[in-house]
This record gives C-alpha cells, structure tokens and sequence, in this order.
C-alpha cells in the first residue's frame, strides 16, 4: 500500500457520509410529501362524521374515538362490494387481453424481420400519443354502435386501446435486450416457436412483461374519464366513477365514506406493485450469455 | 450421423452478398473447419446448415434429405454459439435435458444421457446451478453439453472458444477434440484461430469474401496454399510478400527479389516458373524459412545469406520474431534463441527457397 489511499480514505468516507446524509433528507422530504394524501385518508376514514365536520378539531388526529363506521358503512349498505367487483373483473381481463396482444405484436416487432416492422413499431407508440379526451368522443360512437353503452363491457373493448401501444412498446424494448441467439437455441433444440415463446423467451422476458403488466393494471384499475362517459347505472360503475357519484349526493360530501373508499380502491394495485416489483428488480437475463 | 452436401450456396441480405456460391461436401465424421477473415459469411454458412437463415440460393442437404426448407427443429442438429445462450432460468441439468424434455423422452433415459454428458465434460456437480453461478469456462461446457446429449446428426460451433482466455482457449481445444474422437460425428466448426483451425480439421475451409478460397487438409492449405490469400492468411506471423523477377542464371531458373538476394528455384517451382522468365512474380516466404546464419543444420543448406539490418526483434522464448527491412519492405523472420540479434543491429539472414511460393500477381493464383 502507498500512502496516496491512506491519505484519501478519510475524505472519501466523509463524501460518501454526506452523500447519503443527502439522499436520505431527499428521500425523506419525497416520503413525506407522497405519504401525506394517503395518511390524511386513513385518519379522515377512521373519524366520526361528527369530528369531521367539526371546525376546530385537529385534522392530523382522531381525537374524538376511532370509528369503523365509515367501511362497514362502505362493504355492507353501498354499492362498493359492487363497484370493486365490477373493477376487478374489468382489470383482470383487460390486463389479460392486453399482455396477450402486446406480447405477441412485441415479439413479432422485435424478432421477426418482415417489410415495415420498424415503421410499424413507430406507428404503435404514436398511437399511444393520442390523448383519451380526443379519443373517447369517437370512440363513444363505437361503443354505443356495438350497444355496449352504460356496460362495464365498453371498457374491456376501450382501454386496450390505452394499454396495448404502450405495453407493446416498452416490451419491444425490452425484448430487444434479449439476445437473439437464445431463442435460436431453443429453435435448434426442437422447439416449434410456440415452445419456444412460452418456455424459453417469455420466463427471460418476466421483468419487461411485469413492467407492462403494472402499466396495464394501472390504467384498467383507475381510468376516470372512459367509465365517466360511458356508464351510467350504478350497477355498472367501477371504483374510480362510482365512489364518486354514490358518495357525493348533489353538493354534499361525504368524506369519512369517500377517504375509507379510496382507500380500499388503492389497496390493491398498492400490494401488486409490492409484490411484483422484487420480480421486475431481480433482472433474469444474467448468465445467459457471456456477460 | 449423417453427411452434409453444399451446393452453390447463395446468401443475400437486402443488397449485402454475404455468400456467393458455396460447394461443399462433408463426409460423414468429418471435423470441418471454417476460417477467413471477419465478415466473410463463415457464420451464414453455419446458420443456414442451422436453419436460422434463409437459402437465397442453392441446396443444402443433411443425409440424403435436402433440408433448405426444413425448420431447425426437424434437422436434428446441434449448435453451440459463441456467447453459449444457455437460458438463465434454467439449472445447467434443465439446460442440457431441454431438447430431450422437448422430444418427450422418458424421464430416466433424460437423467442417464445428462449424467454421461456431464461426466465426460467433467460438469457434474453443476447439474443444479444456474447459468450466473457458473464461470465462463464452465458455461462453455454446459452449452456443449447440451449439444451431446442430444446425439445430433451434425454439430456446429460458432466461435465458441473466442470468449475464453488463451488458457482455458487451449483447454477446451483439446477437449472438443477429445470429443471428436469419442463420437465421431460430423461437425462444422467455425473459428478465426489459426491455432483451433490447424489442430481441430481434418478439413480446413479458407473463406473469403463469401467464396471458398481452398479446402484441404490443414497440411495442404499451409504448406500448398492455392492462391495469395490463403497463402496470407494461414500462418501467425503471417507470409512474406515480395515483388520477385523470374530470370535464368547459369542454367538455372532463379527468382529475384525485389532489393534481396537472388533465390535458385528447386526443381519443380523452377519448372513451373519457366514460363515466366524475364516477368515479375510475387515471391511468399515464410517468416519460418528465413532463418539465421549461424549454426543452421546443413540439411537445409540451400539457403542463400542476405545482409539485413534488423528492425524489431520480439523474442518469444522458444524462439526470435525478427522484423527487418528489404527495400521497402518490411519482412518477418523466425530464428533460434541461441543467436540474439539486436534492432538496427546489421546481420545475415539465410533464406531457404525451398517452400518458396510463386504467385502471379494477375491471378493472385500459386503457381
Ligand atoms: N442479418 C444480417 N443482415 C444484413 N447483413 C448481414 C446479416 N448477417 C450478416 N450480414 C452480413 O453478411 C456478411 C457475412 O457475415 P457473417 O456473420 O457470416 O460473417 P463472419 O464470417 O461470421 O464474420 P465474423 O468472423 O466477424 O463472425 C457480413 O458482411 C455481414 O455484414
Ligand atoms: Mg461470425
């Protein structure tokens, strides 16, 4: 050992002191900032209409007695149970048809070279740069012509149309990463293109189809303006629209009902990302090849 | 096992012509060996053997069967590729038994075939590790090991030691010819290592360009090199080239280098070359037949000694790269370590005639 790093290593612990005293007051400050909408929830939800109402209470506290009220009120005398279902069937097919799709329209984008592919890959995320507000005037005409006005069904059909450009494109991407020599090896080891999807590319493809299926999932659980626009009968609405309209009659709101209900509509996608995100970190490709 | 037959392959990629026409025909057991310089559609030919590429041209078949359109899966053969592509999530057992899982063999015979694979390449207590818990070296094997356990009709290699270093290199050489001897089946290997090249063929391919230059054994391309850049191309250093005048002195047919010595030719070069008298050649001698003066054995005697003055000297050990200049040329020598030229040390080099390769500039053809 010379003595330039003995000389330096003092000062280097000292710049990496203060870079994470740095990165930690951001990540603080960031923390609070995003925690503070859903804790302000949760206490509204857990109050009594009473304190809630009440002027001079501390909104930061229960003060006044922790009530449950607000979600028995939510899960046995509203439509909520319904609006949850209605939402998690939505989601869960979209989410299927769009990973379908979007899987098929990205491998096929980004391995098979055909006349056009590169144009048409373009052309699929220029789709995705359409905003919803232009789209869903025309598109009310398309769903009214299939009759699927005032059902949950017009959004199954509309929100693909959101989730497939983007979904395919971060995929394309993604897929593109994936050296081309390993599906060549399946190919050789006898595997027909179908075999060759499903047990060797889509397994190395996990992270970016997580990545999509997230996006996917998000839009179908919380798009407004489409389930706003098309839906009208309560028995129809999902979360987003018809916590809103059931709980705020004409210009009265309720507000322990309307945070204990977003609430609840938050959770899901909250525990998905938990869940998933250990998977989209983990990065399967390493080893395959000489890296 | 099966032979493989070529036939004016053709291959073009939008406007690239990346193979112009390929004869070729692989006896059955054959080692083949593709070698020529980067971009010269070694890997095409390979992959279109594979099935991964298109026949723009031509046939190919495997057996008696031509397979042009016939998918990867149903040629039963197997590759092994230079970045190995064993699927990540897949234990090394999972990676070998793939093709066999594949073709619904019966679960035990899957476990006896990866055993006997794994034992031979000596990979046997990595059966349950993934492809990222495995070192370079050890991943080679494993992709090798996929392509036996198989039991292919062909196999094809890809460069498949060039991301190993020169160590490991050398070790996996003699390994897969190991290997060859064991199963004997057909392959075609491709490689831009002369070394890989020489030990491993019993057929060397010199690809240039997209056209095959010579095939022959790896004796006939080095010592009977056809045209100028197999000549070139085959050997580490490479051969000298010399502007040469074909002339007669004292009856006897002589080639004259270009500000060198004047070389008598053996008999049959000098028949070949009489039909040159009094035209330039160009004269390819072997850094290995330029030797030093001194002491060499009198076996070889032949030699005519030239004044040089040394250039650069790069002493290996086992012997003495010696750079020097020739007029405007800068030649390469090989001499024994028991002389120690020094740069800008002025010597006598001995050059033999008796490998000396005549080409005619026109052709680039040997005479
Ligand atoms: N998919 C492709 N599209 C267009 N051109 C290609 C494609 N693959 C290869 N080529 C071209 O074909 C020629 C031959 O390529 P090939 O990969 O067979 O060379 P190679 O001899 O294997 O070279 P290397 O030793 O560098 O691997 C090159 O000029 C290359 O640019
Ligand atoms: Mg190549």
């Amino acid at each position: 050992m010379t003595a330039i790093p003995f000389k330096t290593a003092p000062s280097l612990r000292s710049n990496r002191r203060w870079a994470l005293i740095a990165a930690y007051a951001c990540l603080g400050i960031f923390v609070v900032f995003f925690l503070f909408p859903p804790y302000y929830m949760l206490v509204t939800s857990l109050k009594t209409n009473a304190e809630i109402a009440e002027l001079a209470s501390n909104p930061w506290i229960v003060t006044d007695g922790v009530t449950l009220g607000h979600y028995e009120h939510l899960l046995t005398e509203s439509s909520f149970p319904r609006f949850f279902l209605n939402t998690t069937i939505v989601t869960v097919i979209v989410v299927a048809i769009t990973m379908v799709i979007s899987v098929l329209a990205a491998y096929s984008l980004a391995r098979l070279r055909f006349w056009g592919s590169g144009v048409l890959a373009t052309g699929v995320f220029l789709t995705y740069l359409v905003p919803d507000t232009l789209l869903f005037i025309p598109l009310f005409k398309i769903v009214g012509w299939l009759g699927l006005l005032d059902t949950y069904w017009s959004l199954v059909l509309v929100y693909p149309t959101l989730t497939v450009p983007f979904c395919t494109w971060i995929m394309i991407g993604y897929f593109g990463s994936i050296p081309r020599e390993l599906d060549e090896a399946a190919l050789i080891d006898g595997a027909n293109h179908m075999q060759m999807l499903l047990k060797v590319f889509i397994p190395v493809a996990l992270p970016g189809l997580i990545a999509a299926t997230i996006f996917a999932f998000t839009v179908a659980w919380a798009n407004f303006l489409y389930p706003l626009a098309y839906i009208y009968s309560e028995s129809e609405m999902v979360l987003t629209v018809g916590t809103v309209t059931t709980l705020i009659k004409g210009d009265v709101f309720h507000w322990g009902g309307l945070m204990a209900g977003a609430l609840l509509a938050a959770a899901p996608p909250v525990i998905l990302y938990a869940f998933l995100m250990d998977y989209y970190i983990a990065g399967l490709t390493s080893g395959a090849t000489k890296g | 096992m099966a032979d493989v037959t070529l036939q004016n392959l053709v291959k073009t990629f939008d406007t690239v012509e990346a193979v112009r026409g390929i004869d070729l025909s692989i006896p059955n057991n054959e080692f083949v060996v593709l070698v020529g310089p980067s971009g010269c559609g070694k890997s095409t030919v390979l992959r279109m053997i594979a099935g991964l590429e298109d026949v723009t041209g031509g046939d190919i078949r495997i057996g008696d069967e031509r397979v042009n359109d016939v998918p990867p899966k149903d040629r039963n053969i197997a590759m092994v590729f230079q970045n190995y592509a064993l699927y990540p999530h897949m234990t090394v057992a999972q990676n070998m038994s793939f093709g066999l899982r594949l073709r619904k063999v019966a679960k035990s015979e899957i476990r006896d075939k990866v055993q006997r694979a794994a034992d031979i390449l000596g990979i046997a207590e990595l059966l349950d590790r993934r492809p990222r818990e495995l070192s370079g070296g050890q991943r080679q094997r494993v992709a090798m090991g996929r392509a036996i356990v198989r039991d292919p009709e062909v196999f094809l290699f890809d460069e498949p030691l060039s991301n190993l270093d020169a160590k490991l290199r050398g070790q996996m050489r003699i390994e897969i010819q190991r290997l060859h001897q064991q199963l004997r089946t057909t392959t075609v290997y491709v490689t831009h290592d002369q070394v890989e090249a020489m030990t491993l063929a019993d057929r060397v391919v010199v690809m240039n360009a997209g056209r095959i230059e010579q095939a022959g054994t790896p004796d006939e391309v080095y010592h009977r090199p056809r045209t100028r850049f197999v000549a070139g191309f085959m050997g580490s250093p490479a051969m000298n080239f010399l502007d040469c005048q074909i002339t007669e002195e004292n009856g006897r047919t002589v080639a004259r280098l270009a500000a060198g010595p004047a070389l008598p030719l053996p008999a049959e070069q000098a028949a070949r070359a009489r039909s040159y008298t009094g035209k330039k050649l160009v004269a390819g001698l072997r850094p290995e037949n330029i030797r030093e003066a001194a002491g060499h054995d009198g076996a070889n005697s032949s030699g005519v000694p030239h004044d040089v003055s040394i250039d650069i000297v790069e002493p290996l050990g086992r012997e003495t790269i010696v750079y020097f200049r020739l007029g405007d040329a800068t030649l390469c020598a090989r001499v024994g370590t028991e002389v120690h030229p020094s740069a800008g040390e002025q010597t006598s080099l001995v050059f033999h005639p008796d490998r000396l390769h005549l080409i005619d500039p026109e052709t680039d053809l040997v005479l």
